[in-house]
């Protein structure tokens, strides 16, 4: 039996502890970042600058428009413009997010299981780009009735990133080969194959071929169904989203299945103990996560009728590693974190058309996570109490900080 | 030097883990520190080496009143600790070790290993502890790991010296050791604080005795106290320390082990040909020293370790389980103490009653269908925890928060309440309070009485006699021989050593 302790495994049992207090701190921290990138890369307040001592107001007035400009945009581009001359259009931002949180909370579920269990499978992108794979071959190859078609092309996306999934978990029990390695080696191979697969008319790619590597549209039998209309882009994507938070929920806080793997991830040792296959586990848990992986992928396959480029996994997998660290990967964490990021993706063009680069955006979401995962940190800036603990260890680490730190 | 503590309090939020304790040490004296597992002492131990601010009162070393923000201060000032759990480098040999933290260096700045293991050399010499400079930390036995612990802080000029809980992981050999050093470093003018629950230890070695229980110092005694007045102080009541048990005859074969040889894990032959039975209504105490193989003869009947193909069988009640898994054993009726407590019987981050659950996971009474049965979770947790008396105020309580010996009930309450036809226990009474020992063994003759086949591990010699039926004696991977509990203590100790009778 191995006893070697998994450092990444008790760096994120720390990390996933945080209360809510210290989430909303660093959501508040990550945006506060974001606004002095905001200001920083202002022409106006840098010119202001340069008089800054002669007139400060000028400069203070230039930070402050530019944060409320930005942020502004931000809100009107994600929840609700005000500005817009109908209520479709004013609330059109709001489906909006929701369409781009979908994949986001499904993937971000995916990961958060692995984290559950003392995993870290950054072999999201691998894994949905297997599952579009599987989802778009049963889209634009197979025939199939209306509904059958788009059930059969979704659990064809969920399917191909479980079985992904499994293989790594099952490559990690049996030759013991550390999963970040397996899943970024797999990420490469996934996007390689997949560019190949698209190349060529006679395996995925377009029927009338233009060299270029581009799937066919998804058949309309095949395409998830609008939600609100054609007015709208947004799609039965986000039910799925939702009935997967349900699933999850279930299955890890309810069900006997989550048990054991919340037992791996919490101590392999005992669980062995008390007679849990510790490997089989890990190919369970690999596999399950896939899926919820792989229900985004589907999001992505078949959620428009536009045929898939290489890189329509969009990331998902890595900014599900961000949803999930910010969820605390639990259910209703996830589908909140989701629900943030989407808002950021779908804010982004509108913040661009008033100047500010919605790159802050994504300083912003890494700042965010870095927050979370920094909790010493959060606490000493903050000054939160400590948790209580009578481990002498964390108690030195504190002191540390404290030493090094402002007092 | 002499060691004062006055008025110390510290509070854990509500939780007050000491509460206004007194303590002063003599120079030269050895100072037991006794109280059950969670009654403060180690607390108060990490106030005095800085790693607790204490929320009142003050720490005075020769009458002076010190302030210590860290352990760097704590050592600066004399202070030596040496932690149950050691403070080594394992790929570092004793000199390394010893110098880690306050290197000699040379002219140039290189690290002056030759002086180092001059000191090194000097210390072990002056109390003949017979260690060797460069030898490598991690071959060394832990007896002489912790002596190398005690020189790292004698060569910091340490001149009260800590020694928390110091022979929990030693053998009684090693112990005797021990105590000899102790002695000869109180005689050359160290006080020593030594923590412990280990009653016969504390009268053995101990100028003075300090008593705390629940924070708070109960009573201050000589060794000439007797053990029943120690324990009683304690644990605040009479304790029995022998067990109640009726003679029995033992029923049908449960249990037997032919001819098993099992490998470690660095692949050397622990178990080496063991063949023994367990009759229903009897237990088996396998006795040693520790690391004679009774670790892996356990985990090798429980499944969690293969023995080797083509040697030897395992058979239940009849059926082979040589080489069934864990899950296989666990559900045809075998419950398991695991020897080491906190990796591998509980789940620390788990509540309670999710550990009472953790191997009845797959279909029992805990769970309805794939769903888990929480109102029966919580019936089951809260008659459990009354019946085995784990002090805690729900069963929604973490188990890494109980104290050793309630962690250890849970484990007990987990393994006793299946339905079972063997008991494995591997010491299950290690880092455990004296209350919960008497507990933890009036349970497992219950069980024995209830007609089940117990397999008792331990190393403790008081253990094994007040509860075996017969005993295995295993040196060296080999079982030396099978003796009745009238067997003198002399005689189980050269059979320990290997000489067969």
């Amino acid at each position: 039996m191995s006893r070697e302790p998994d450092n990444i495994a008790q760096a994120l049992k720390e990390i996933l502890s945080g209360s809510i207090t210290r989430t909303i701190l660093a959501i508040f921290m990550g945006f506060l970042v974001g606004a002095v990138f905001m200001i920083g890369s202002d022409k106006a307040f840098i010119e202001s600058l340069g008089y800054f001592f002669s007139r400060p107001a000028d400069a203070l007035g230039a930070a402050f428009a530019v944060v409320t400009d930005g942020y502004g945009a931000l809100f009107r581009g994600s929840i609700f413009n005000g500005d817009a001359e109908t209520f479709e259009k004013s609330i059109r931002p709001l489906t909006e997010t929701l369409r781009l949180a979908a994949p986001l909370i499904l993937a971000g579920l995916g990961i958060g299981l692995t984290f559950r269990v003392g995993l870290f499978n950054i072999g999201g992108t691998g894994q949905i780009i297997s599952g579009m794979i599987w989802a778009t071959f049963v889209a634009t190859r197979v025939e199939l009735p209306f509904v059958i078609h788009a059930v059969v092309a979704v659990s064809a996306g969920i399917a191909g990133a479980a079985l992904l999934g499994a293989l790594t978990g099952y490559l990690k029990a049996r030759t013991g080969a550390h999963e970040v390695i397996l899943t970024i080696m797999f990420n490469y191979i996934m996007f390689y194959f997949f560019n190949f697969l698209l190349k060529d008319s006679s395996l995925l790619g377009e029927e009338a071929s233009t060299g270029n590597a581009k799937a066919d549209p998804a058949a309309a039998s095949a395409v998830l169904p609008k939600l609100l209309g054609d007015g709208f882009n947004l799609h039965w994507g986000i039910l799925l989203a939702l009935a997967a938070v349900i699933v999850f929920w279930w299955l890890m806080e309810r069900s006997t299945i989550g048990f054991r793997l919340r037992m791996v991830g919490e101590n392999p040792d005992a669980a062995r103990s008390a007679g849990v296959s510790v490997e089989r586990t890990y190919i369970l848990a690999m596999g399950i996560s896939a899926a919820f992986v792989g229900v985004a992928a589907a999001n992505q396959a078949l959620g428009s009728s536009i045929g898939l480029y290489p890189s329509a996994h969009a990331n998902i997998g890595f900014d599900a590693i961000t949803v999930a660290l910010l969820g605390g990967s639990n259910a209703p964490g996830i589908l909140l974190a989701g629900l943030l990021f989407g808002a950021f993706k779908a804010g982004a063009p509108s913040m661009q058309v008033f100047g500010v680069s919605p790159e802050v955006l994504g300083i912003v979401q890494g700042a965010i996570v870095l927050f979370i995962a920094a909790p010493p940190l959060m606490r000493m800036i903050f000054r939160l109490p400590p948790p209580q603990t009578s481990s002498a260890l964390a108690t030195l680490r504190k002191k540390t900080l404290k030493r090094g730190g402002s007092k | 030097m002499k060691l004062e503590l006055r008025g110390i309090t510290k509070r854990f939020g509500t939780l007050v883990a000491n509460e206004a304790i007194d303590l002063v040490v003599e120079p030269g004296e050895i100072h037991a520190l006794l109280g059950e597992n969670g009654a403060g002492k180690s607390t108060l131990m990490n106030v005095l080496f800085g790693l607790y601010d204490a929320d009142e009162g003050i720490v005075l070393l020769d009458d002076k009143p010190q302030s210590f923000a860290g352990p760097g201060d704590a050592m600066e000032a004399g202070i030596g600790m040496v932690h149950q759990h050691f403070m080594l480098i394992p790929v570092f040999t004793v000199a390394e070790n010893v110098a880690l933290g306050q290197e000699p260096t040379n002219a140039i700045g290189a690290i002056d290993i030759a002086a180092a293991r001059k000191r090194v050399v000097e210390i072990s010499d002056q109390f003949g502890f017979n260690v060797e400079p460069d030898a490598r930390v991690e071959n060394l036995p832990v007896g002489v790991q912790q002596r190398v612990e005690i020189i790292k802080a004698l060569s910091r000029n340490a001149r009260v010296l800590v020694l928390d809980e110091p022979t929990a992981v030693l053998t009684p050999q090693e112990t005797d050791e021990l105590m000899e050093i102790m002695k000869q470093l109180a005689a050359s003018g160290t006080s020593i604080v030594f923590i412990t629950h280990k009653l016969r230890e504390v009268k053995a070695v101990a100028d003075k005795i300090t008593v705390v229980r629940l924070g708070k110092v109960v009573g201050s005694t000589t060794p000439d106290a007797s053990t029943s007045e120690l324990a009683s102080m304690m644990v605040g009541r009479d304790v029995g320390l022998t067990v109640d048990k009726e003679p029995r005859e033992p029923g049908e074969i449960v249990l037997s082990v032919e001819n098993l040889a099992v490998l470690d894990d660095r692949g050397q032959r622990a178990v080496d040909g063991v063949t023994f039975e367990v009759r229903a209504g009897e237990i088996l105490a396998i006795a040693g020293v520790q690391g004679n193989g009774q670790t892996e003869l356990a985990e090798a009947i429980i499944g969690l370790r293969s023995p080797l193909t083509g040697l030897g069988k395992i058979a239940f009640r009849g059926e082979d389980i040589t080489h069934s898994t864990v899950r296989q054993v666990l559900e045809l009726g075998v419950g398991y103490i695991p020897e080491d407590r906190s990796s591998d019987g509980v789940v620390g981050g788990f509540t309670i009653a999710e550990n009472l659950m953790i191997n009845s996971s797959y279909k029992s009474r805990f769970t309805k269908g794939v769903n888990i049965n929480f109102a029966a979770r919580r019936q089951i947790a809260d008659g459990l925890i009354s019946e085995f008396d784990v002090r805690t105020q729900s069963s929604e309580t973490l188990a890494g928060k109980l104290s050793g010996g309630n962690q250890q009930k849970v484990v007990a309450a987990r393994e006793l309440s299946r339905d079972v036809d063997l008991l494995v226990a591997s010491q299950p009474t290690r880092g455990v309070d004296v209350g919960s020992i008497e507990f933890i063994h009036s349970r497992i003759v219950q069980e024995r009485d209830k007609g089940k086949a117990v397999v008792l591990v331990s190393t403790e010699l008081d253990e094994v006699l007040a509860l075996a039926d017969r005993i295995a004696v295993m040196y060296r991977g080999k079982i030396v021989d099978i003796v009745t509990p009238s067997t003198s203590r002399e005689q189980l100790g050269k059979l320990m050593a290997g000489v067969a009778s």
